[in-house]
């Protein structure tokens, strides 16, 4: 069952062309956790955010809707996004180490969803913000909930964004880049930490992320952005053994593979356009090793097989094959 | 239950630390006994001194310093000791009404303008630098002719002109702290305006509230003893050190060092809220560094 849909987003920064955003659709489904993935600058954060309205000002969604359970989000009163922020939706920042209030203790901020949505009073949100912390893994959990911030590791602060994103049994955790400021060590255990948390509370997840390493080990479906388009669109399986656009495979064909040392490091070369000054056809063409001279046209949204959508004309039309990588 | 009262005594155990850090300033231990003998004086005043400042003794005008009148008497033989205490009592009283309207004003204005931006900022902001242009002192007289004189009055009228200050601080911390993720991610839990301007954004910027508070006391008190010098703030025959001051400055010729009382009385006082604020400052700012 589809739990969240956005269809046609597109942001906008008033006075500029074309948006930030453009034309992305993509599903999440109940229970299944999709990664939103791409370079900086390709506008991941800014969809992700967009979801719960926590767009900086200056920026408009000028199209499209997001559905989640039946309601659209993006035509919600300031009021019943309220409701939903912190209740049925989660979400869980990038950095842990400025995402907590340094005045309040961890258990009160832990305790705040509940307050705020369930209407429990401090005592028994405190209760609960205890079994909580317990159940994301830190131990000592009934001294710890008093404790300030600035007393917990980097990754102990972000197991305690997590618990306050799961205290009032979400459905979907929206997860920007939740690992990317924290150790590898300490990476693979939020991961880990995650995981359970998405099979035992039949979480919907999405993880905006750019390592292809997580995306590999958590993801169930992929939604790869770039320059405020959606490139491609699929299962994860199909992602890295079969990708249906150039700026894919070269994502994978990037990531370092073990084993092999002392090799190249594979770069895609230039960066991501900036916003007004994308490409008129395909936007990846510039930077693509496939480019021909049709690219220049505007790429239309191809389906290439059930659940899988790309941007590229030539794989659409059969003319182009890519390489695969394997989940290496 | 256990949970709520650990937590609690571990924010007290907070709390007490700041005060630690600020008293354990040999500087600011003795600002505040000064504000808290000054507390005693304007609490238990008519216990304390030695005669009923209001008492004249026109056989007694001026007279020398003494046992039984210890900073000798005014011009009408009133004892000025007994009317520094009486005065210390507006000598708080005042600058608490002053910085307690522009609080009123500013801190909403301020932190709303400062999260949100937007129309309330802009209007709120041309509204400041308008009162801000004006000459501090004739604001207050403006407002002064409308209110009419007397004390709150006056203070009142001062707090108005302190407002747009204290919204620009306010303002301006308030929109450096409305960046950091944790105020993104009250919002993101459901946490209403309102509450994240109170219970998110005010708590991070105390420091500078509490610093620009502690020194607006004592351009307060200042303020209060000009207005009262020239006749707006005190009315007779109560007793502030502005009017003290007045008193002392007509009757120079006879008594020349009557100006040193209720002066000495509000330097020290003004000198002792500005210390308090710098190592509230210093408290809270080493707190955070940790």
């Amino acid at each position: 069952m589809t739990l969240l849909s956005v269809e046609g987003l597109t942001i906008d920064l008033p006075g500029r062309q074309p948006g930030l955003v453009e034309d992305v659709s993509f599903q999440v489904s109940e229970g299944r956790s999709t990664a939103l993935i791409g370079e900086s600058g390709c506008g991941k954060t800014l969809t992700s955010m967009s979801i719960l309205g926590l767009l900086p000002a200056a920026v408009r969604v000028t199209a499209g809707s997001v559905w989640f359970d039946g309601v659209d989000l993006l035509t919600c009163t300031p009021r019943q996004l309220r409701r939903i922020r912190g209740g049925p939706v989660g979400m869980v920042f990038q950095e842990p180490m400025s995402s907590l209030n340094p005045t309040m203790t961890v258990g009160d901020q832990i305790a705040e969803a509940r307050r705020l949505h369930l209407g429990e009073r401090r005592g028994a949100a405190l209760a609960r913000a205890r079994e909580l912390l317990e159940r994301v893994g830190i131990p000592n959990a009934a001294r710890r909930i008093g404790a300030y911030p600035h007393e917990m590791s980097g990754g102990m602060q972000q197991r305690v964004m997590i618990a306050a994103a799961i205290a009032c049994e979400p459905k979907l955790v929206i997860a920007d880049e939740p690992t990317t400021a924290l150790d590898v060590t300490i990476q693979a255990e939020i991961l880990a930490l995650l995981r359970d948390l998405q099979r035992d509370l039949d979480l919907a997840v999405l993880l905006v992320t750019h390592d292809l390493g997580v995306v590999a080990d958590f993801c169930d479906e992929v939604v790869v952005m770039y320059a405020g388009h959606i490139a491609e669109r699929t299962t994860v399986d199909r992602l890295f053994y079969d990708p249906g656009h150039p700026y894919s495979s070269a994502l994978l064909a990037a990531v370092p593979q073990s084993g092999q040392a002392r090799s190249r490091l594979t770069v895609i070369p230039g960066r991501v356009p900036s916003a007004g000054g994308f490409p008129a056809g395909c936007r990846f063409e510039p930077r693509c090793a496939h480019a021909v001279e049709h690219c220049r046209e505007p790429q239309p949204d191809a389906l290439l097989g059930e659940g899988h959508r790309t941007r590229c004309g030539r794989v659409a039309s059969g003319d182009l094959t890519l390489k695969g990588a394997g989940r290496g | 239950m256990t949970t709520a009262t650990l937590s609690s005594a571990t924010r007290s155990s907070q709390r007490s630390r700041v005060i630690r850090n600020v008293l354990r300033r040999p500087s600011a231990a003795t600002a505040a006994g000064f504000v808290a003998v000054l507390v005693l004086f304007a609490v238990f005043g008519p216990l304390i001194s030695p005669h009923d400042p209001d008492a004249q003794d026109l056989g007694n005008r001026f007279a020398e310093l003494s046992w039984s009148h210890l900073l000798g008497t005014d011009e009408f033989g009133r004892d000025v000791a007994s009317r520094i205490i009486q005065a210390s009592r507006i000598a708080l009283v005042a600058p608490l009404i002053s910085v307690g309207v522009a609080l009123l004003i500013g801190l909403p204005f301020g932190l709303w303008a400062g999260l949100r931006r937007g129309v309330v900022d802009a209007v709120a902001g041309r509204l400041a630098d308008t009162v801000l242009s004006l000459p501090a002192m004739v604001g207050a007289l403006a407002i002064l002719a409308v209110l009419g004189p007397g004390l709150v009055n006056a203070m009142v009228a001062i707090g108005i002109i302190f407002a747009p200050g204290l919204f620009r601080v306010v303002r301006g911390a308030t929109l450096a702290v409305a960046e950091e993720t944790f105020v993104h991610s009250a919002v993101a839990i459901g946490s209403p305006t309102r509450r994240t301007l109170w219970v998110h954004i005010l708590p991070n910027i105390a420091a500078p509230l509490l610093v620009q508070v502690t020194i607006l006391m004592g351009v307060a008190l200042l303020a209060e003893a000009s207005l009262s010098f020239i006749g707006l703030g005190v009315q007779p025959p109560d007793a502030s050190w502005g009017s003290m001051l007045k008193a002392a400055y007509t009757n120079q010729f006879d008594a020349p060092y009557s100006v040193v009382p209720p002066g000495i009385a509000m330097v020290l006082t003004v000198l002792a809220f500005n210390t308090i604020g710098d190592a509230i400052r210093d408290a809270v700012g080493l707190r955070r560094g940790i």
